[in-house]
């Protein structure tokens, strides 16, 4: 006499829509050197662009969380980039394999944004697909370290696309000269996210940070947020850049300069 | 019935309240009297056999706790223990007595054996002896599977009026990066959990059930329903989550149901009825009923067990 009932009730999470569901993978798609891992989707809810997904699958003890780049009818794709433990174990998933998935999770981009500009960096541009998608056309500038990264570029058809040694904040600051009320919504590298932030410092920034549980549980994941030591799952990932990077006040005579009251 | 709780630190009730509810008693992360930032990122990193963390009892400082968090756990947790730390026996009395007057709290576990913070300076049994003059809500001590003698300061909580013991806390570990060789975590250590604990837990339950007669809530790398239920072989009565939580939200209901299953293939009725079957001792009746913690209900299981063998 099998209780399964108990087993099967979808976990879901406070004022959000998470559920954890053990699903089948799709496939592994190459996109230059990053990998798209389609998978079924089940019954999970897609959730806003910039939320996140924890994925486990064998031999990891630890799901790694993930945002969701695609939202394809019955599917969710996930572009990862394989550099270590468990982003090579994702990216070997071949079709049919399981793999549990817990979303979505966090705080995605605010869709009512002013005047929005996309802007991402090597693997960050991971969730720009499914924003770009929700924000139908939006202008998008994208940075990456070589031709070979560059070709992820494509996942996102109208975009900018600059290569180092030119950085995406360079035609950023353009953007924002020419259409001052502009958002940047990014992702990407900690130093392309501090630029952007300097730029703009009403930019919403997707930030990324170890995790263990993606739920609040572990703490694990803090960043410093309003100068505090806060969980990014909680307070983010998405957050805006000014809560993120404090101006310094010692070192910086720009707020007089410019004309700002102290 | 073997209750099911979740390991201090493991879960955040008000963050995930659908997780909790999965749960027989919630156990808040530790409170220390002042607020504590906790320690520097990174502040978890993972193995082959385990994790480790080093979050630093980050925590909001037991006045903000009973202000701010303590009236919506009141409302939402069914039944609540918080865990207290400190640096001295004075720290956690301060924690204790501001937990007294409330009804909502019922029981209190003496976090004696952090690993992530400078260990407390006072022996386990003062700390005991310091939370016991302040408060009259029963005390469980969690102690360190490192300590070179787990039994004796077993006694020793117990003779300084523990109620009860958490077994166990996470061992001191290392991981490097293997790409530079250097410690992934700031603080360069941290404390480890998960599967590589399993075995550890399991010798703590087992050496203090043999000790003292207090019951207690085994825990360390449960993952299925047969962990758990060799914790309960081992002497445990109740059992906690920790790092199954992080991947598996479901858990604490995956695991109630495993357990009873691993139990009704053993030949018996409930979890509770494997009981210290790897002591090789056969409590009589009177035995039992007169630990604390053991329950009447749990009898009829161990006369089975006994006729049984």
């Amino acid at each position: 006499m099998h209780r399964h009932d108990d087993r099967r009730r979808p976990t879901r999470l406070r004022g959000m829509n998470a559920q954890l569901a053990h699903l089948r993978v799709r496939g592994n798609e190459a996109i230059g050197p990053y990998s798209l891992l389609h998978v079924e989707r089940g019954q999970l809810d897609p959730g806003v662009p910039g939320q996140f997904f924890m994925l486990r699958t064998e031999p990891l003890l630890l799901p790694r969380p993930m945002s969701l780049c695609m939202a394809r009818a019955g599917e969710l794709g996930f572009l990862i980039d394989p550099t270590g433990k468990g982003t090579e174990a994702l990216a070997r998933l071949d079709p049919g394999d399981r793999i549990t998935v817990f979303g979505p999770l966090g705080h995605g981009f605010p869709l009512d944004a002013t005047d929005p500009v996309i802007v991402g960096g090597g693997i960050g541009i991971a969730p720009l697909p499914y924003l770009s998608e929700s924000l139908r056309g939006a202008p998008a500038l994208l940075g990456f370290r070589s031709d070979a990264h560059a070709v992820a570029g494509a996942l996102l058809p109208n975009a900018e696309i600059v290569i180092d040694p030119v950085r995406v904040t360079e035609p950023l600051a353009e953007h924002l000269v020419s259409r001052p009320e502009a958002t940047p919504l990014a992702c990407g590298p900690e130093p392309m996210l501090a630029a952007v932030g300097r730029l703009a410092s009403h930019a919403w920034l997707a930030h990324e940070a170890p995790m263990a549980c993606g739920y609040g549980a572990c703490f694990g994941c803090a960043v410093r947020i309003d100068g505090e030591l806060k969980r990014l799952c909680v307070e983010g990932p998405t957050v805006l850049a000014g809560r993120l990077y404090v101006p310094d006040h010692d070192s910086s005579p720009l707020p007089s300069a410019v004309g700002v009251p102290a | 019935m073997t209750r099911i709780l979740n390991a201090s630190g493991c879960l955040d009730a008000l963050a995930a309240p659908e997780v909790a509810d999965g749960l027989d008693v919630f156990v808040t992360k530790t409170v220390t009297p002042l607020p504590r930032t906790g320690n520097d990122p990174i502040r978890i990193a993972e193995s082959d056999v385990g994790m480790l963390n080093s979050i630093g009892l980050a925590n909001p400082g037991i006045e903000r706790f009973v202000a701010e968090y303590l009236p919506e756990l009141a409302e939402r947790i069914p039944s609540l223990w918080v865990s207290v730390g400190g640096f001295s026996a004075e720290d956690f009395a301060l924690c204790c007595a501001a937990l007294d007057g409330y009804a909502c709290v019922d029981a209190i576990e003496l976090n004696v054996s952090c690993p992530n913070v400078t260990a407390p300076a006072d022996e386990a049994s003062a700390i005991v002896a310091a939370a016991r003059g302040v408060t009259s809500k029963p005390l469980y001590a969690k102690l360190s599977p490192a300590l070179p003698d787990i039994a004796s300061v077993a006694q020793a909580a117990e003779q300084a009026g523990a109620r009860g013991l958490s077994l166990t806390n996470t061992l001191r570990g290392l991981i490097l990066d293997p790409a530079t060789l250097e410690p992934i975590l700031a603080t360069a250590t941290g404390g480890l959990s998960g599967p590589a604990l399993r075995p550890v837990a399991l010798a703590a339950v087992y050496a203090c059930a043999q000790a003292t007669s207090l019951p207690i809530v085994g825990m360390g790398g449960v993952e299925t329903g047969e962990h758990a239920l060799a914790l309960i072989a081992a002497g445990a009565s109740d059992v906690a989550l920790g790092t199954v939580l992080f991947g598996d939200p479901a858990a604490p209901h995956r695991i109630r149901t495993e357990l009873e299953e691993a139990a009704q293939r053993r030949g018996v009725a409930s979890a509770a009825g494997v009981f210290r079957m790897a002591l090789g001792d056969e409590l009589s009746a009177s035995e039992v009923s007169s630990k604390p913690g053991i329950r009447g209900d749990l009898l009829p299981e161990l006369t089975k067990v006994a006729v049984g063998s």
